[in-house]
């Protein structure tokens, strides 16, 4: 092989390390057994017509639900040998440049490409059904929102085999991210996965707000709005004021890396806290536009599965609204060590401090909602009930952090690792789990495993504090943060040890809730009533999993928890939504597309020309990128009417007529 | 959810709002344009305030005052601000029906664009040839990506509307085209209020340095 090619190919595909190897195999075993599988069984054209071309918000939100399962699977086994090797002290297992690719993947898949596909699954199953609308207000754009979030995960995975990883951490500050001190391709693929994925993100942020302000069924006024459905506002307002701030951010130090500007670099002026301060204009909100959805989720399950409607609405309603608004104002708290001055710091700590309030109001009304409720403990309650202790101790804990003084002993300490992962575990994961369990039933019409399920919790949640609760101390310690080892003699070990066994316990707990999902596809209880735990709010009263157009006839709204309130009014013998008492209409529907994925894989080629600096290929990304436009502009056959026949089919199918 | 049998969704009491307006559908999509009006805004804000950091940060490279260009830049002006009330001239004729109207000040608001863009190109290009480019300084970095973004967005700009020009010529104004005309001239007004704060922030401040 001549000289070139071998060393282009040696700098192209990672080599050296057995684990990557491993990787490499394992990536080619699932391919080839996925296209072994969609070719054996025929399932080439099903999956382009039902899936990949697919508008319908239930399926994108399946869609979203599948990849960040697989995406939690990636970034937790990245956490898992990152606690193997923190296990013992002198550890040779990872070296420091794979520790650091490693830590720094691992927080950019757990935020960008597990909590926030997460909510927005959450968002697409969930709120056009509360809110009883046929679609979201741009099912385009909702598709499309979906594969660029789902080609950018893809661009970042592909970094570990080909051209090497991201290793500046996940904020990846300069003038560390800058190219003089980090010239591989992996801080590019890191700038581009972001910008695409948060493309998707702003897109998803703006369809769902106008969904939810113009879309809602007559009658179902502001303040009559599910509560999930009020948080889904929050975080969509969130997003729209903050991912603007991330995409400037992630411009800017692309450009200084590629076009060698002095944005961020010590030279010719550039000024790294610039991008300090971006990143955070949008990390902080960012941390509130993944946990207020989980509020919301919450306080669904805890009204269902307690028998009450939820105690204290209005209240719930603005401390979700003064949530998002001081979340906005709070940024500088991630840099209190960097110079800012006392004026400036004692600002953003008392601002900081003022969230415990209003997350104080949320925590009480869900206690009080549960007081003298009947309580049944399902899966749902028990990860919401999970949630409230890790809150209670992340929440203190990050009173403490905002101590500006005090943050200069804990700042980028395992203090700091064990806050946040309490509040991003302990409160969107657990959030979106709840979630998960609860609305299984609605997405697949079948429910999950109870007993699995609790098994799955025992152990996720024992572990979660056995491997967080020593990290505290660790912190008080004096180990910091992003060290991939330690020597002996500092009484880090059994701490570090404990904790290891705890990550350990919740890997086995992970492993459980898959096993729970594959188990129930065969076993799990169906769901054939359409509101299997006797709930509150719209999307109960529709057959489980719903019809491809949601309502045959759009309900009104008159009350609070308006199922709830059509069932008891039903009881009485009073019907109301009866489809024999209203005509049912020809529905108004979006065609499939492909193009949305087509646009995806676009963008997936200009973000891989932009890591290798292949301009070529960014150049042809990009122009195929504009056709697709103009093609979409050009298009007005895009939507269908679905014939009363054919509507009243379905419903007579579900025994609804 | 644009259809072919936008008339189905008119309905009667909404037939005094103008065509754009007309339809649940035309609504919707202008008042999501305006929410992606926001982000787009706070967009610019993150490169304006890039900018009011960095454009004293001129390390060995040329002094704001001394890379602008006085009568480039307020001929630049002059055009945009006009092409902004072409645009909205294009408007009125279309909320008149006035289908050839429509297209005759289009067609002028487009060539007023094509001549700030030609303006805007020629002013970076007579930096770069004096050496001052965006690997000089800081600030010069700052300027070429707020004034450049700005000029990426009026070709865009350009493009979309051309595209939309032609489907008026072939369609004539219908509730979707007139809609799409409507979101256009908005997109083009938001980049005219940009380049007033551009013009304030980046010329006339920082020439003052
Ligand atoms: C299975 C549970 C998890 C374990 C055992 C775990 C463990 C770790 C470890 C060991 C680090 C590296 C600390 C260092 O060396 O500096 C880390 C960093 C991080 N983790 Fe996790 N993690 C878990 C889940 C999550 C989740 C669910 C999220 C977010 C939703 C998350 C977000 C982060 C972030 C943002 C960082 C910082 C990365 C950086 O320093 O650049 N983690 N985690
Ligand atoms: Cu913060």
């Amino acid at each position: 092989m001549p000289v070139d090619i071998k060393n282009f190919l040696t700098h192209f595909f990672v080599t050296g390390y057995p684990l990557i190897y491993g990787a490499d195999a394992s990536i080619i075993l699932a391919t080839v057994a996925i296209l072994f599988v969609l070719t054996y069984f025929k399932k080439w054209k099903w999956l382009w017509t039902e899936w990949l071309t697919t508008v319908d918000h239930k399926k994108i939100g399946i869609m979203y639900l599948i990849a960040a399962l697989l995406m939690m699977f990636r970034g937790g086994v990245d956490a898992i040998l990152m606690r193997t090797q923190l296990m013992l002290p002198n550890m040779h297992f990872l070296g420091p440049q794979h520790y650091n690719e490693i830590f720094t993947t691992h927080g950019t898949l757990m935020i960008l490409f597990v909590a926030m596909p997460f909510i927005f699954a959450l968002f697409n199953i969930v709120v056009p059904l509360q809110i009883g609308a046929r679609d979201v207000a741009f099912p385009y754009l909702n598709a499309i929102s979906f594969w660029l979030f789902f080609f950018a995960a893809l661009l970042l995975n592909l970094s570990f085999v080909i051209g090497g990883s991201p290793d500046a951490g996940w904020s990846s500050y300069p003038p560390l991210a800058g190219a003089e001190f980090d010239k591989g391709p992996g801080e590019n693929y890191y700038l581009l996965s972001l910008q695409i994925t948060g493309i998707g993100s702003m897109a998803t942020g703006i369809n769902f707000l106008v969904t939810i302000l113009k879309m809602r069924a007559p009658g179902l006024t502001l303040m009559r709005l599910p509560l999930f459905t009020w948080s889904v506002v929050g975080a969509c307002i969130l997003i729209i004021v903050s991912f603007p701030a991330l995409t400037a951010a992630l411009a800017l130090l692309l450009i200084d890396r590629v076009a060698g500007a002095h944005f961020f670099t010590m030279l010719a002026g550039g000024m790294p806290m610039m991008y300090v301060n971006l990143f955070w204009i949008w990390g902080h909100p960012e941390v509130y536009i993944v946990v207020l959805p989980a509020f919301g989720v919450f306080s669904e399950v805890v009204a269902t599965f307690s028998k009450k409607r939820i105690f204290g609405y209005t209240s719930m309603v603005a401390s979700i609204m003064v949530i998002t608004v001081i979340s906005y104002f709070v940024w500088v708290h991630h840099f209190f060590t960097m110079g800012a001055g006392p004026g400036v710091n004692s600002f953003f700590a008392l601002a900081t401090m003022a969230i415990a309030i209003p997350t104080g109001v949320k925590v009480f009304n869900w206690l009080f909602t549960m007081y003298r409720g009947r309580i049944r403990i399902t899966a749902p309650m028990l990860w919401t009930l999970g949630f409230i202790p890790n809150f209670a101790i992340g929440g203190a804990t990050g009173v403490l952090l905002a101590v500006a003084p005090a943050d200069y002993q804990y700042h980028n300490s395992y203090f700091l690792i064990a806050h946040f992962h309490q509040v991003l575990i302990g409160g969107t994961i657990y959030g979106m789990l709840a979630g998960m369990y609860y609305w299984w039933p609605k997405m697949f019409g079948h429910r999950l495993s109870e007993g699995l399920a609790k098994h799955a919790f025992w152990w996720f949640n024992l572990g979660f504090y056995i491997c967080f609760m020593p990290q505290y101390a660790l912190g008080l310690m004096g180990m910091t943060r992003r060290i991939y080892t330690y020597p002996k003699g500092l009484g880090w070990g059994p701490y570090n040890f404990i904790a290891t066994v705890g990550a350990y316990m919740m890997a086995i707990g992970f492993v459980l809730i898959v096993a729970n999902v594959v188990y129930s596809a065969f076993y799990g209880e169906r769901d054939t009533t359409g509101d299997i735990w006797d709930a509150r709010t719209l999307e109960w009263s529709l057959p489980s999993p719903a019809p491809h157009y949601n309502f045959a006839v759009i309900p009104h709204v008159d009350r609070r928890d308006a199922w709830w309130v059509m069932k008891q009014e039903r009881k009485e013998g009073k019907t109301t939504l009866d489809l024999q008492q209203e005509p049912i209409r020809p529905i108004h529907m979006p065609n499939n597309s492909g193009r949305p994925f087509i646009l995806g894989v676009c963008f997936f080629t200009v973000g891989f020309g932009f890591a290798f600096s292949w301009y070529a290929l960014v150049v042809l990304g990009f122009l195929a990128v504009a056709v697709l436009l103009l093609v979409r502009s050009f298009e007005y056959e895009d939507s269908h009417y679905i014939p009363v026949e054919e509507i009243k089919e379905t419903e007579a199918a579900y025994g609804r007529l | 959810m644009a259809t072919t049998e936008e008339s189905l969704h008119i309905p009667s009491h909404s037939r005094s709002k103008p065509l754009e307006y007309s339809t649940e559908d035309g609504a919707l999509r202008i008042f999501g344009f305006w929410v992606f009006l926001v982000t787009d805004m706070l967009l610019f804000s993150c490169f304006f305030a890039t900018y009011a950091v960095l454009y004293r940060h001129i390390s060995t490279g040329p002094t704001p005052s001394a890379i602008f260009d006085v009568r480039g830049y307020t001929a630049e002006t002059l055009i945009l601000l006009t092409s902004s009330f072409t645009s909205g001239i294009a408007t009125y004729e279309m909320r008149r029906q006035n289908k050839s109207g429509l297209i005759t000040w289009t067609i002028i608001t487009l060539l007023l664009g094509l001549s700030f863009i030609g303006l805007e190109v020629s002013e970076f290009w007579s930096d770069v040839v004096s050496g001052a480019t965006m690997q000089t300084s800081a600030f010069l970095s700052a300027f070429f990506t707020l004034v450049g973004t700005h000029g990426c967005h009026v070709s865009f700009g350009i493009i979309w509307i051309t595209s939309v020009l032609i489907q008026v010529i072939r369609r004539g104004i219908t509730p979707v085209t007139s809609r799409k005309v409507f979101i256009t001239s908005l997109y083009w007004h938001f980049l005219d209020v940009v380049w007033v704060f551009l013009f304030t922030v980046v010329y006339m401040i920082g020439g003052m340095y």
